[in-house]
């Protein structure tokens, strides 16, 4: 145990004697974090229109009206010709073009059906199909009150109606910055331990100071978690520090147990270093690791569902999903801290994860060498 | 010449000898090519559902069936009372549920209305929004079969819509040149900047200062072999998304090739920079990987669009250079105009690349 104590004051001294490491460990994450947290959004702020109004009549200036005042629609330009309007679009001007043709007032008047043509710029397909739907929603008002105002002439009996109410529980506002803390804080934390631990193990060898130990007494398993140790305290501390700063700028709700979520984030921390000092005995040299981790972490934090729902992945995604411990953390991360979730509620991603912590550490053990 | 060529020699040597690397050089934009084609989607298939129904008549069993059957529900439980919402939404699986009032059917026929509701999970935004939208769209179609063809009438208003560019509304549109932009930027600066500070860290560049190579063509050559296998890499991409997306290049592939060229320079340079500041590689490799990649993904306009973010970022992200090369990559990939609809961005490109290279010259230290 004593040995492990100094192995650990030695590893301590390493990290913080480069000065550079020594702060950046605590102030990328807290940097990113403030600037990044409250810039991801899906929400759509504003949609710019360009209306070619062909038809010039109340209604069409009534519909005009509705979209402006929705709140969604800017009304940004009025071009003449659909050759101007694609070149507004094709300028990133405007994201969705109205055309309102000539007949448009006078057949609703009449009661006959008025086409409308709409063309979005739909190469980011999500932002495309959110506007498409609010226009449609606008139009649809639109529609109700002009057939209101025909029901006069044309009554319609009632029809049973089914009235859907729908609240959203734990964050009523849909505010994303609760979603995203806890995802980009995993990152993070993730980017962090995992380079850091396994470059400083594949840098001794490289440089030849793992010699040094290797003639010692140190037993393989000391100096696998003297090399972990110190990654999973500054995990810890990012992990803090970010929590307080989330709840005190971005009121973001802490509803489970804080224990309970450290719990899992050094099981965490303990799957993520396993796997990085795996992955460094097996290389030569610094560059060899960097590589297969910017890999390895490219592809674990895309697949663990922090930017898409992880149920919408196809099968093979979610088996392979059941081995990356980034895709717990997002888990655990959220439903403690969003929704109060209790041990309980994640004991299937507590055990697996520590099934996956376990193996790589034993791994990460084995495969270490003395012999050089 | 024949100095500097050698000098470019070795270094392909040591990029080559490393076998393992430039697997992974290659291997990256690759995998994540196919993962996000194929895994990362936002749409909903197989979503948990959970029911409380109050009334169990027919009419809500209809409902729920219908729910089940459409392909994006699957029913997780049947709850019994309303405290059991909170304890099944706390274990993750299930995203909704919703709930039908007492007496629902007979309320429907003889007061014409009764209601549903939907608990969505608020704690994933976007998973709850379209869950919520889904099941709404499926109730709603209920009703209007509901009510038969003798009360519906045809809105007035119908409107036609016309996706531009993207008519099918696929992902790939938005993550190929998102890939492009941030392996570039990200492998480029990584690798230049760690080779120049691991001659740095062991001394060796000491060996390479003595010699009767200038610094302009010691960087140079560090510089030409990374800037061919990015090259490689941007075609391969390119390569890739046609053959397995069926994403072709729309405008002149010249001019793509050009910028992306000049996109690599930019990124060669931003390592070069980054090696003259650090001094050992775990330094440069925290820098250009750390506190680039999140940035970069997250800054640029990748996944997320600039404009929806509060005004500051506007003026945030424009230090970024990947935002002004998924813009050119989209606009001559996808939308296929030409030079006239990019030179801006072109621009801020360059004059970056120049910054970037006056400021690393400043910087390097022909002493050690």
């Amino acid at each position: 145990m004593r040995t492990i104590l100094y192995l650990i004051r030695k590893e301590f001294i390493q990290i913080f004697r480069n000065k550079f490491i020594g702060r950046a460990i605590f102030a990328v994450p807290i940097v990113q974090l403030l600037i990044l947290v409250p810039a991801v959004t899906f929400e759509i702020k504003s949609v710019r229109l360009a209306i070619i109004d062909r038809d010039m009549t109340s209604e069409s200036r009534g519909l005009i009206n509705k979209l402006e005042g929705s709140g969604f629609f800017e009304v940004k330009y009025s071009p003449f010709s659909d050759g101007e309007a694609n070149n507004l679009i094709a300028g990133d001007k405007c994201d969705v073009t109205l055309q309102i043709p000539s007949g448009f007032g006078k057949n609703i008047g009449t009661g006959t059906a008025a086409r409308i043509m709409v063309s979005a710029n739909a190469v980011n397909a999500s932002t495309a199909m959110l506007s498409w739907a609010y226009l449609n929603g606008v139009i649809r008002d639109y529609n109700s009150v002009v057939m209101e105002e025909n029901i006069n002439t044309n009554p319609v009996t009632p029809a049973p109606r089914i009235m859907i109410e729908n609240r959203y529980w734990y964050n009523e506002m849909l505010n994303y910055k609760h979603y995203m803390l806890p995802g980009i804080l995993g990152i993070l934390v993730t980017a962090i331990g995992f380079l850091l631990a396994g470059l400083n193990l594949v840098r001794e060898k490289e440089v030849g100071t793992i010699e040094q130990i290797n003639v010692t007494p140190v037993r393989k398993y000391q100096f696998i978690i003297a090399k972990m140790v110190p990654f999973i305290i500054i995990g810890i501390i990012d992990l803090a520090v970010g929590m307080v700063l989330g709840k005190i700028l971005f009121d973001v709700p802490f509803e489970g147990s804080i224990a309970l979520l450290f719990l899992g984030a050094t099981i965490f921390l303990i799957a993520i270093l396993g796997l990085a000092l795996f992955i460094s005995t097996l290389s030569g040299t610094q560059q060899q690791f960097m590589f297969i981790a910017f890999f390895f972490m490219i592809i674990f934090i895309l697949m663990s569902g922090i930017f898409t729902p992880y149920e919408s992945m196809p099968g093979w995604a979610q088996a392979f999903n059941k081995v990356n411990p980034v895709a717990y953390l997002m888990r655990i991360n959220r439903m403690v801290m969003l929704k109060g979730s209790t041990i309980q509620d994640i004991s299937t991603e507590l055990w697996s994860l520590l099934i996956i912590a376990v193996t790589f550490t034993f791994f990460a053990v084995r495969r270490y060498r003395k012999t050089a | 010449m024949r100095r500097f060529l050698g000098f470019v020699k070795k270094e392909f040597l040591h990029i080559f000898r490393d076998y393992r690397t430039l697997i992974i050089l290659f291997g990256i934009p690759a995998a994540q090519i196919l993962i996000f084609g194929y895994a990362v989607s936002t749409d909903i298939k197989n979503a948990g559902v959970a029911f409380l129904d109050l009334s169990k008549d027919e009419t809500t069993q209809k409902i729920t069936d219908k729910i089940c059957s459409s392909g994006f529900f699957k029913r997780t439980e049947n709850l019994l009372s309303y405290n059991d919402i909170d304890r099944i939404l706390k274990k993750g699986k299930t995203k909704a549920v919703v709930v039908f009032e007492e007496n629902f059917g007979n309320k429907l026929i003889s007061e014409g209305k009764s209601s549903i509701s939907i608990i969505a999970d608020g704690s994933e935004p976007n998973t709850a929004t379209l869950v919520t939208n889904y099941l709404t769209a499926i109730i709603t179609d209920f009703n209007s079969q509901l009510a038969g063809p003798a009360t519906s009438t045809s809105p007035l208003i119908q409107s036609e819509v016309t996706m531009f560019y993207n008519p099918g509304l696929k992902g790939h549109f938005m993550f190929v040149p998102g890939i492009i932009t941030l392996i570039l930027i990200l492998i480029c600066a990584l690798m230049t900047s760690v080779t120049i500070t691991r001659e740095k860290e062991f001394g060796t560049i000491e060996v390479l200062l003595v010699s009767p190579l200038k610094p302009a063509q010691i960087i140079l050559g560090k510089v030409t072999p990374y800037f061919i296998l990015s090259f490689i890499n941007v075609i391969l991409i390119l390569l890739l998304s046609w053959l397995v997306f069926k994403l072709p290049v729309k405008g002149s592939i010249m001019l793509l090739l050009a910028e992306s060229m000049l996109y690599i320079l930019m990124s060669l340079s931003l390592g070069i920079l980054i090696s003259t500041v650090s001094s050992t590689m775990q330094q440069a490799i925290f820098i250009s990987l750390v506190g680039m990649m999140l940035p970069t993904v997250l800054l640029s306009g990748f996944i997320f669009p600039i404009r929806n973010m509060p005004e500051v970022y506007n003026w945030l992200s424009a230090i970024f250079p990947p935002r002004y090369f998924i813009i050119i990559i989209k606009n001559i990939m996808i939308k296929g105009t030409g030079f006239l609809y990019v030179w801006k961005e072109t621009l801020v490109l360059a004059v970056m690349t120049l910054i970037f290279i006056g400021l690393s010259v400043r910087n390097f230290k022909i002493r050690l």
